[in-house]
């Protein structure tokens, strides 16, 4: 890709240096601890599923029982593999018996660390196996149908009814889309569980459970052999029970996965210490199963004035990437947002994006940028939503974004009708396919405008980034760097869910992830 | 999920919520009173749940209104018939290829917006080099003669050009109609062609944006094409039509 902002190098370095220096900070406060979640998708990955008379999911019903009298801090694999090697029963028939009461994780014999790690590692093994495999199919897949041309094309469905949603995650597919995400049902994010089974109701979205996420991958991928085109699904790892989605979604083959360093703890206000736990999990398991994660940083400016808070969009994009990287994940899976946001009316506004959306393309050079559409502006005028959003589409083809998630014309007015998702391909398929080649075609003058802008933009992220690395990211939560919102490090939701970890706690998981143990097969 | 096709609602983003979507002006000032009486009219058009999404001033006293509503009336599916010209259309080498073999000599086409119909944007469509939508028309295949006549052409004139010419086909376009005067003038065609003993001589085609194929045959048309028609359905029915019309003969003619 040839450079065309006269970006100064020196201080993209620096600025990658400063979130270097932010993201460590953070894995401070993440490696001594471990949370209820965590301990939860241990179960799940071990293949613990189902709930119990009332409705409870059965990891959360053995982990709520060790949490109650303090017996987190060594980790559920410690009780799980103690009871396997006690009873001889695999961890689905334990969770079982244990949620009917006849089976306590905590009355089961003393056995050695290498006894216990000895027991589980079959179903370790079996796990992490599923996975891979998962991500071998999807690999064949992508060779044998192969994807649409970049920008991939994202859109969304939302019927509550994952029956339904099926039905038009096919239509859009049909109709050029490349990507599908399934929007969750309102608030799921504060649930500390994750719901069973196949849904047909929701609130403005559908429960990611796994069974939906089994059912829309099986949609796909039958209509992505009909259409010839391998089509990504999408769904959301944030909020209480982020790493168990993670888990679920690298089980059932999603391909990427919305998971942000701080959504949940500005807009959803959960407890930072916990979102950071849970997320280095989420991501970890993210990077092993091949899913591309898309960050939020587009949200920020929704409370944020998008002009004057280019640069909080570049920052976190910066930490997004030092903390992704940290968690295991590749750059080719760090989908970092940014957005559309300038109020149409601005004169020169849409140079201003140029910039922005260069300047990531710039920065980020082997990131699949997730690019959102303007939604901030948007009122109910259809007809210019609708050409606003092809202003969007070509200076997403102009900046080689990746990820093009599309513009609705009806946006700010209902979630999309079945036609207007159509309308929305129409308008990005004629614009990117009539000026595909234009971003090779065009230099940005000297010291012009468009130059000038994403320099500014760097120079005012790599200050932020200063600073907060002098902070501290909780700090600068605290203070209300980002969004304009801010969150106290002991305040939000989930708190009471942090274990702080003991001296024999492990996760057998990341461990295996992370190739902390010797011979550990990796992903291909 | 279980379509019910005795009872197909609009839809907009769940099955049988009816939602439907309008765009219209009203000559009223811009206001709350304009988007009650958008809200108003919405409703008597037996719309429900009424949100006027969007509305603007457009000046000189006139306003614009983007309204959303369900419309709790359905249709009956197994209730209506339309009966289409069934064309698997071939493409321009296919047609060319078909009717170079198969019949042995270009086909003639005669065309005309007739009547007092001006508008020869669907005759040109069909007819002329350019064609429409990327699809050549008529005029470009080689084995087509095609005789585009224009508009407001006297049905007694198109007749005696398509004799002159000894054609094979006669396309009337007929696109803009006031008090149903094209059925009389499409009408009048066919009465002209049977009382001089001329009907079986061509193959008859009407066209145009509120033509049904039905409504031709009960004009005593051959064949009627709607709105959207492309030039190659239409040259592969007459190279098709032409083709059988051709074995019936030699087939009779044998006998």
């Amino acid at each position: 890709m040839e450079k065309k902002l006269n970006l100064d190098q020196e201080k993209i370095e620096r600025a990658r240096r400063a979130a270097a220096s932010v993201a460590e900070g953070v894995m401070e406060e993440i490696k001594p601890r471990t949370t209820v979640a965590v301990e939860r998708t241990i179960l799940r990955l071990l293949g613990v599923d189902g709930i119990d008379e009332a409705e409870i999911p059965l990891p959360n019903v053995l982990v709520e029982k060790l949490h109650a009298v303090q017996a987190l801090p060594c980790g559920v694999a410690h009780w799980m593999g103690r009871t396997i090697l006690a009873t001889g029963k695999n961890p689905q028939e334990i969770a079982r018996e244990v949620a009917e009461g006849n089976l306590d994780l905590l009355d089961q014999p003393l056995y050695s660390n290498e006894e216990i790690r000895g027991a589980l590692e079959p179903y370790v093994r079996e796990g992490l196996e599923w996975i891979r495999e998962q991500r071998r199919r999807r690999a064949k897949f992508l060779e044998t149908l192969g994807t649409g041309p970049r920008p991939l094309l994202y859109v969304i469905v939302a019927t509550g009814d994952i029956y339904e949603d099926v039905i038009q995650a096919k239509s859009a597919a049909e109709q050029g889309a490349d990507i599908v995400a399934v929007i969750r049902s309102t608030a799921q994010s504060l649930l500390d569980y994750v719901p069973y089974g196949a849904t047909r109701e929701g609130f403005g979205g559908t429960f990611a459970t796994q069974e939906n996420f089994r059912i829309m991958r099986q949609g796909l991928d039958e209509i992505g052999e009909e259409i010839g085109r391998y089509i990504y699904l999408v769904n959301y790892c944030s909020g209480l029970a982020m790493p168990e989605i993670a888990a679920m979604g690298a089980l059932e083959r999603l391909d990427m996965m919305l998971n942000d360093a701080m959504y949940g703890i500005l807009f959803r206000d959960i407890n930072m210490q916990r979102t950071f736990i849970d997320q280095h999990f989420s991501r970890m398991i993210n990077g092993y199963a091949g899913i591309i994660i898309n960050t939020g940083e587009d949200n920020y400016l929704t409370t944020a004035d998008p002009y004057e808070a280019a640069h909080t969009v570049l920052a976190s994009q910066f930490i997004n990437e030092q903390l992704g990287l940290r968690s295991g994940l590749a750059n080719e899976q760090l989908g970092l947002g940014h957005a559309f946001e300038l109020d149409p009316d601005k004169e020169d506004g849409w140079l201003l994006e140029v910039a922005q959306a260069q300047m990531a393309r710039e920065i980020f050079p082997e990131a699949p940028l997730k690019y959102m559409p303007p939604t901030k502006y948007m009122t109910g005028d259809i007809f210019k939503t609708h050409l606003v959003d092809g202003m969007f589409n070509l200076a997403g083809v102009l900046t080689g974004q990746e990820i093009q998630l599309l513009g609705m014309l009806t946006e700010a007015i209902h979630t999309p009708h079945i036609h207007d998702r159509t309308m929305a391909i129409d308008n990005a398929r004629y614009i990117m396919n009539n000026a595909r080649h234009l971003g090779e075609e065009i230099f940005f003058k000297p010291e012009g405008r468009i130059q000038k802008r994403a320099q500014q933009v760097l120079d005012e992220a790599l200050e932020m980034l200063g600073k907060i690395s002098e902070l501290g990211l909780p700090r600068a939560i605290n203070e209300g760097w980002f969004g304009g919102i801010s969150r106290a490090p002991k305040g939000g939701k989930g708190l009471e869910g942090v274990v702080e970890k003991e001296e024999n706690y492990f996760n057998p998981f990341m461990e295996e992830m992370s190739g902390e143990r010797e011979g550990s097969p990796h992903a291909d | 999920m279980q379509i019910d096709e005795k009872r197909i609602r609009a839809y907009g983003d769940t099955f049988n919520d009816g939602m439907i979507q309008l765009s219209f002006s009203l000559p009223v000032e811009h206001g709350p009173k304009g988007d009650e009486a958008a809200r108003i009219l919405a409703g008597k058009m037996g719309l429900e749940e009424l949100e006027v999404a969007f509305s603007r001033d457009l000046g000189q006293g006139f306003s614009y209104y983007i309204v959303y509503g369900r419309c709790p009336a359905y249709v009956d599916l197994t209730q209506i018939q339309v009966s289409q010209v069934e064309v698997d259309a071939m493409d321009y080498y296919e047609i060319n290829r078909f009717i170079e073999e198969r019949i042995g000599r270009p086909l003639v086409v005669v065309g005309a917006c007739t009547g007092t119909d001006a508008h020869t944007v669907g005759l040109d469509a069909i007819m002329n080099m350019k064609g429409y939508a990327g699809e050549y028309g008529l005029e470009r295949y080689p084995q087509f003669h095609a005789y585009n006549l224009g508009s407001q052409v006297p049905n007694p004139d198109l007749i005696g050009r398509a004799v002159e010419v000894e054609a094979d086909v006669i396309l009337v376009s007929q696109v803009v109609t006031q008090k149903n005067v094209h059925l009389e003038n499409l009408t009048n065609l066919v009465e002209l062609l049977e009382a001089e003993g001329l009907r079986e001589r061509f193959l008859l085609i009407v066209g145009g944006p509120r033509i049904s194929h039905e409504m031709a045959l009960e004009l005593g048309f051959d064949a009627g094409f709607g709105p959207g028609t492309l030039p190659p359905e239409v040259a592969t029915y007459i190279a098709q039509e032409i083709y059988r019309g051709q074995r019936r003969d030699s087939g009779k003619s044998g006998e």
